[in-house]
């Protein structure tokens, strides 16, 4: 008897019907595409994406060039110099940022004291000539002024977790 | 209005009325053909990317133009603009003629299928022979491409092609006889009209499925794509083109899918003639309902191909020699035996 079900199953096709039909269902079905340059997924609040340097809300910048994150950066792919300005505060000369060499580890928004270097929820911000990625201190502080909005709501939802 | 025409003087004269005139009439009705069949192609391209995407519950293309509709021109336009790279070791000749050679038979092909009651370019009597024969010789430009390029994965994929139509060509020999038991002509248009009371896929339905399966063998589907196994020899005999000639070869296969399922609506599905001759059905046109049959299998080789994975080369050739060569000589031995045990062989 099982002889002759293996031989009715295999001469109908069965699992080649039963596997079509599988697919003919699939093809019905909902797509899950995300539209992607119209549509994006959701990103979690503690999205590394490209960094920025941030402002205290009167327009001073928050970076007071301790160095820790030169310093803990795994790739060595921040620079930073500094001297005294006029007004006695200790500020960054020049403030860059070898995007190429970074691995977007976090660890320098984790050193940072008074959060001023943070990576933002940007993700899109390939270039086409090498050149361009090698940030400066002006970019990251315009950075900084487009994803503020951004990157305060994402601070304040994670601080909970810290 | 074209008796007015044909009767004008100039027209009139011998040589003009004898060889001009036909010599337009034949090219028009090839263009009329092939043109309305590379737009086809262009589209089976973009709805076997979009089907496959279904089926993968993806969307596919939908970017260029409205639904993605002018993705085959850009395709097309792609490739056209791209280089045309020969291999240094290559035979040039046979390398260039291999992609013409595949692209020409696709086509030709097409000049005894009929797409309605007398609407064919050659109304010749042994049209499935002249079909048969052009499907075979399709073999050439495979190994001609394979052999030309000088590149081991090209030859490998040619000698599995060639290997794979002629045993698979066997098969379709036989389901092709028994269709011909049935009808008792070779002449296409009246294996259609054979097919007045009922189509050939039900009472020969086993020969049908053998039928579908052995043109996708034939066309280098999914599951039987070896010739070009993307894993193991990147992508068989075509490797070494590029830009047209890769387009040829590209469009040559998609012509011949086209073509495999115009012979499985003529032999099987009634070609034109609608599934019921009543009046909803026989109101809409012939070639209409031969079109509407060519998509219905060409969906089929693509939903083929959305399902299965390839097969192993010994067991392509196991079902070729051992399973679909005995199964179709039996069922041709069994359909003459009760075509004359209850005398119905079709009088001539």
């Amino acid at each position: 008897m099982a002889v002759l079900d293996r031989a009715a199953k295999s001469l109908l096709l069965a699992e080649l019907v039963t596997g079509m039909a599988l697919t003919l269902k699939y093809f019905f079905k909902p797509k899950v595409t995300v539209n992607y340059p119209y549509e994006k997924g959701p990103l979690s609040p503690r999205f590394r994406g490209e960094h920025a340097l941030r402002r205290y809300p009167n327009g001073e910048e928050r970076c007071i060039a301790c160095k820790l994150c030169e310093a803990i950066c795994p790739a060595q792919a921040i620079t930073i110099e500094a001297e005294p300005r006029d007004d006695g505060s200790r500020r960054t000369t020049r403030y860059d940022i070898d995007m190429t060499k970074c691995i977007y580890c976090g660890f320098c928004q984790e050193a940072c004291p008074v959060d001023a270097i943070v990576e933002g929820p940007n993700f899109e911000f390939a270039t086409e000539t090498r050149e361009e990625l090698y940030y400066d201190k002006a970019k990251l502080l315009s950075n900084g002024d487009r994803w503020e909005v951004e990157i305060a709501g994402n601070l304040e939802r994670d601080a909970p977790y810290r | 209005m074209l008796e007015t025409l044909l009767a004008h003087p100039y027209l009139a004269h011998p040589f003009v009325a004898g060889y001009v005139v036909p010599t337009v009439i034949i090219v028009v009705q090839i263009l009329a053909i092939v043109v309305p069949l590379l737009v086809a192609v262009a589209y089976l391209t973009y709805a076997e990317r979009k089907v496959i995407a279904g089926m993968q519950l993806r969307k596919g293309p939908n970017v260029v133009g409205p639904f993605g509709l002018l993705q085959p021109l850009a395709d097309g336009l792609k490739l056209f603009a791209k280089e045309t790279i020969l291999p240094a070791g290559a035979n040039k000749l046979l390398f260039l003629m291999a992609p013409m050679l595949t692209f020409i038979l696709s086509l030709i092909a097409w000049a005894v299928i009929p797409f309605d009651q007398g609407l064919v370019l050659a109304d010749i009597n042994v049209g499935v022979l002249y079909l048969f024969a052009i499907s075979s010789l399709g073999v050439y430009g495979v190994i001609m491409a394979g052999w030309a390029s000088n590149s081991k994965y090209a030859f490998l994929g040619a000698l599995r092609s060639a290997a794979q139509m002629v045993s698979y060509e066997v098969s379709i020999g036989f389901v092709i006889i028994t269709v011909l038991l049935c009808v008792g002509s070779l002449n296409l248009t009246a294996i259609v009209e054979a097919q007045r009371t009922i189509w050939f896929a039900i009472p020969l339905l086993p020969m049908f499925v053998i039928f579908f399966v052995s043109t996708l063998a034939e066309t280098n589907r999914t599951p039987f794509d070896l010739p070009e196994g993307e894993s193991e020899i990147v992508a068989g005999y075509f490797v070494e083109y590029s830009s047209m000639a890769f387009a040829l070869f590209f469009l040559g296969e998609y012509a011949n899918m086209i073509l495999m399922s115009g012979m499985t609506s003529i032999l099987f599905l009634g070609g034109w003639l609608p599934p019921l001759d009543i009046a909803p059905f026989n109101w809409i046109p012939g070639p209409i309902w031969f079109f509407a049959k060519i998509s219905l299998v060409l969906f089929c080789f693509l939903w083929v191909r959305a399902t299965f994975p390839r097969y192993r080369y010994d067991q392509l050739m196991r079902l070729g020699w051992k399973v679909f060569l005995p199964f179709s000589l039996f069922w041709v031995a069994l359909t003459a035996g009760v075509l004359v045990t209850f005398d119905l062989l079709p009088k001539a």
